[in-house]
């Protein structure tokens, strides 16, 4: 080893520098996320433009909208020729939008306060985590109310109703350790038989309690979508379960009834099936009885989320570990209780994002109802107002109030379905 | 283990249909089936109570009667004495138009979204979410009608095209974009264009067989051939070529205003197009979120392992992680291409002659046969929902992993 001693051998650590300008903070992120590449800086540089364009198209229109205005010529005389919206439509008509251009102006506050009530009383199962489970009567009791709210009349009907379902569950509790299909039949035609025989003692007392009845054909506007969402996916979902676990069934009568069900209306469009509603479902029906169209409508679109469910269901079931099924076996647990405690918990945790995405489309095809002439909110917009002298013409404005009130639904239920998930997630991750 | 004693074999009692889980199953279908024949009785005796009240019977003799109205798209002859039974053909094959159109259409769009969604560019994938998003979370029929109002209000009326400086040109001088619809060029089959025709063919099988021939080489051999050009070029110089020769056989009909609309070229409705966008639009939107979850869903290792054997990443995504994709893919693309069918049935809010426009529209309300005319409808519907079903399970047979 010489000892001419030219090397150097670093005794201290350097100051740490400050990382290159390219490498830091937004610089890097731009480099990254949008200049990566030539084809990538191509590609940002046309989205940039893109958006800029509708920026540039949409805000001097928002901005310089018109919000009070009896039409839209006067609208466009209070423009005088400059870009703007008339959203005086909205305005002027916000309540034909919401609840029909039938319904008694006196009495919005009974849709109104049903629409509130929807959110108290569903809060209890969809937050069940945070909710005492005790005010899952008040979920139970909701349908009854909002009937009575929406359509007035004696508090009896509802009453009666609540009644006959209540002995519905009763008979089915009390029967489904012998047979739980048949225990869901008897309790079925308990409730079916109730229903009738108090049909007839309704009609002397219709003045207790009563609030003044409205028509189901004075309903209307969005009203009408959200009470066909809410009512046909909260029914769908029994009927759904029952008809997947039919499928599952190893009777052969019951699985075949239930799959040529399901293929049988999976197969058709749903606007059919409202044709079916509307001009053939009163062939079927007794002569001289008199089904409202919503009934009908209900009764249809029912059957159509059950058999779309079902698929979801089914799917759920499937993928559920065949251990499962054994061990509930295992444990001496009859069908319905196995079903109950151990299958369709963890079955229908899987479903949810599926269910969810049946219920988002089932809820925008209720929009479907303005086919057949029913006035939803797309029917209110392109019968009476679009129609009317005063506001022929204005279509950006309508048809994007409606498709934002359906944008802030449907992402406001899937974001919940997400959240959902999270709270149900038992992996430890 | 056989320590399980057989049942007691002692007579048969009533109460074991209910009590014994060996009958009890027969008890149960037997009273299911006997309720659903029930069900049946009563809505059919009530049908038959309904229409002998009414006059009426159920018979489809009506399909031969002249349907006496006029259909404005017509792929096949039909006027206005044509039987019904026509007029529904006629939907039918309206309704496979707008489908196909449709299907086509949201396929290029779903894919090119979705697999912009997952592009390192941020801005890019933020626009395709807001897309997808949009799209998903609003009703189609809210989408055909402000589609269709866009086409019909907005547009130019044909009387913005007149004179020298009109308001509104026409594009490349044979495109007119008008609120009537839209007129297009519309292409003359002159004598010899079949042999154009049949040259193209041949050119595609030919290209088809150059892209074997290649890889085949490259596997035996190894010997790389450029793939991309020679296809190209099999594909188009022939046609070209014999499309010259034989003095251009194929001419075009191009749109002119004349009088109050444009005359001549191919004419296609603002109804076609609102229903065609939206229901593609719409569709797309949904096969974005397909193709981008069937892309994530390959596992990441694949990548890797890809790039670790030193693909490059177009080749990785070629070769490793598409065909891994379609795999995720491809079902529920069919079943969006089924519901995009089905959602053309909205045809009616637009007035698009489809099936439903016709024989569940204007035949149903002209003859007052509401029953026959939706069991028609509907069988069509699962006609053609059974059929695309059975080709899907076709194709998931043969596409499954072959494990052994």
């Amino acid at each position: 080893m010489s000892q001419a001693d030219t090397s150097y051998v670093r005794k201290d650590m350097l100051p740490q520098a400050a990382p290159p300008v390219a490498e830091t903070g937004i610089v890097r992120w731009l480099r990254l996320n949008l200049f990566s590449s030539p084809a990538n800086s191509l590609l940002t540089l046309v989205s940039i433009y893109v958006v800029y364009q509708i920026v540039v198209a949409a805000t001097p229109w928002v901005l310089n909208g018109i919000w009070v205005s009896p039409s839209l010529t006067a609208c466009r005389e209070i423009l005088d020729g400059e870009v703007g919206a008339c959203f005086a439509v909205l305005t002027e008509r916000w309540n034909q939008l919401l609840f029909g251009f039938r319904y008694p102006t006196d009495l919005y506050w009974r849709p109104g306060l049903a629409f509130i009530l929807l959110f108290v009383c569903a809060a209890p199962l969809l937050f069940f985590k945070f909710v005492p489970s005790k005010f899952l009567v008040l979920t139970g009791l909701y349908p009854f109310v909002a009937y009575w709210l929406i359509w007035g009349g004696t508090i009896m009907i509802p009453v009666f109703a609540l009644l006959g379902a209540l002995l519905g569950m009763y008979v089915y509790k009390k029967t489904v350790f012998a047979s739980a299909g048949m225990a869901v039949i008897a309790g079925f035609a308990a409730a079916l038989i109730f229903w009738i025989l108090s049909g007839y003692i309704t009609g002397p007392m219709a003045n207790i309690l009563a609030l003044e009845p409205v028509q189901s054909r004075d309903l209307g506007g969005f009203m009408i979508n959200l009470m066909l969402g809410v009512v046909c996916i909260s029914l769908s979902v029994p009927f759904g379960i029952l008809l997947a676990l039919g499928r599952q069934s190893s009777m052969p009568i019951i699985k075949w009834i239930c799959v040529i069900f399901i293929e049988f209306i999976r197969g058709v469009p749903l606007i059919t099936l409202l044709f079916v509603a509307n001009v053939v479902l009163a062939y079927f029906l007794p002569p001289g009885s008199n089904f409202d169209l919503i009934l009908r409508v209900i009764i249809m679109i029912t059957m159509f989320a059950s058999a779309y469910i079902a698929e979801v269901i089914r799917g759920g079931l499937a993928a559920l570990p065949k251990g499962q099924y054994e061990a509930a076996d295992s444990l001496g647990l009859d069908y319905a209780q196995s079903m109950q405690f151990i299958i369709l918990p963890q079955a229908l945790k899987i479903s949810i994002p599926g269910i969810v995405n049946v219920a988002v489309g089932l809820f925008k095809d209720t929009t479907l109802v303005s086919v057949i002439s029913m006035f939803d909110i797309v029917g209110m917009i392109r019968g009476p107002i679009l129609a009317s002298s005063e506001w022929n013409g204005v279509y950006w404005e309508l048809f994007g109030f409606a498709a934002v009130l359906f944008f802030i639904t449907c992402y406001g239920i899937s974001q919940y379905s997400q959240w959902l998930e999270r709270q149900l997630q038992t992996d430890h991750r | 283990m056989t320590t399980a004693t057989d049942p007691p074999k002692d007579s048969f009692h009533f109460k074991q249909l209910i009590y014994d889980t060996r009958y009890r199953s027969y008890t149960f279908q037997f009273i299911a089936l006997m309720l659903l024949i029930a069900l049946f009785a009563y809505l059919g005796g009530n049908l038959v109570q309904n229409l002998a009240d009414q006059g009426q019977n159920i018979a489809f003799g009506f399909l031969s009667e002249p349907a006496g109205y006029d259909i404005n798209q017509r792929p096949i002859a039909y006027d206005s004495q044509s039987p019904h039974l026509r007029a529904a053909l006629v939907g039918v094959l309206n309704t496979l138009i707008v489908a196909f159109l449709g299907c086509l259409t949201a396929t290029i769009l779903g894919v090119t979204a979705g697999i912009l969604r997952i592009s390192p560019n941020w801005l890019v994938r933020k626009l395709m979410a807001g897309y997808v998003e949009a799209f998903r979370n609003v009703p189609v029929l809210i989408w055909i009608l402000i589609i269709f109002t866009i086409m019909t209000a907005v547009m130019p009326p044909p009387s913005a095209f007149r004179g020298e400086d009109s308001a509104s040109g026409m594009l490349f001088g044979s495109f007119a974009f008008t609120n009537r619809g839209v007129y297009l060029p519309a292409p003359i089959w002159g004598p010899g264009s079949s042999v154009v025709g049949l040259t193209f063919l041949a050119s595609i099988f030919g290209a088809i067989y150059y892209r074997r021939y290649a890889t085949k080489l490259l596997y035996d051999t190894g010997k790389l051939l450029p793939m991309v050009w020679p296809a190209l070029v099999i594909l188009f110089v022939p046609t070209i070529l014999v499309y010259l020769i034989l003095g251009r056989p194929i001419t075009f009909d191009y749109p002119e205003l004349a009088g109050f609309n444009f005359q001549g070229g191919l004419h296609v409705r603002g109804s076609l197009i609102a229903l065609w966008l939206a229901l593609a639009v719409y569709t797309g939107a949904f096969i974005a979120e397909n193709v981008r979850a069937g892309i994530q869903a390959v596992d990441r290792g694949q990548t890797e392992a890809a790039a670790s054997l030193g693909l490059r990443p177009r080749r990785i995504m070629n070769l490793v992680i598409l065909p891994q994709a379609l795999r995720i893919i491809i079902p529920p693309l069919i079943s969006q291409y089924l519901n995009l069918t089905k959602n053309s049935s909205l045809a009616i809010a637009v007035g698009y002659m489809d099936v439903t426009g016709t024989l569940g529209g204007i035949t149903l309300n002209q003859t007052g046969r509401a029953i026959e005319c939706v069991l028609l409808l509907m069988l069509f519907y699962l006609a053609i929902s059974l059929a695309i079903s059975a080709i899907m399970n076709v194709y998931n047979n043969s596409i499954k992993l072959k494990e052994r």
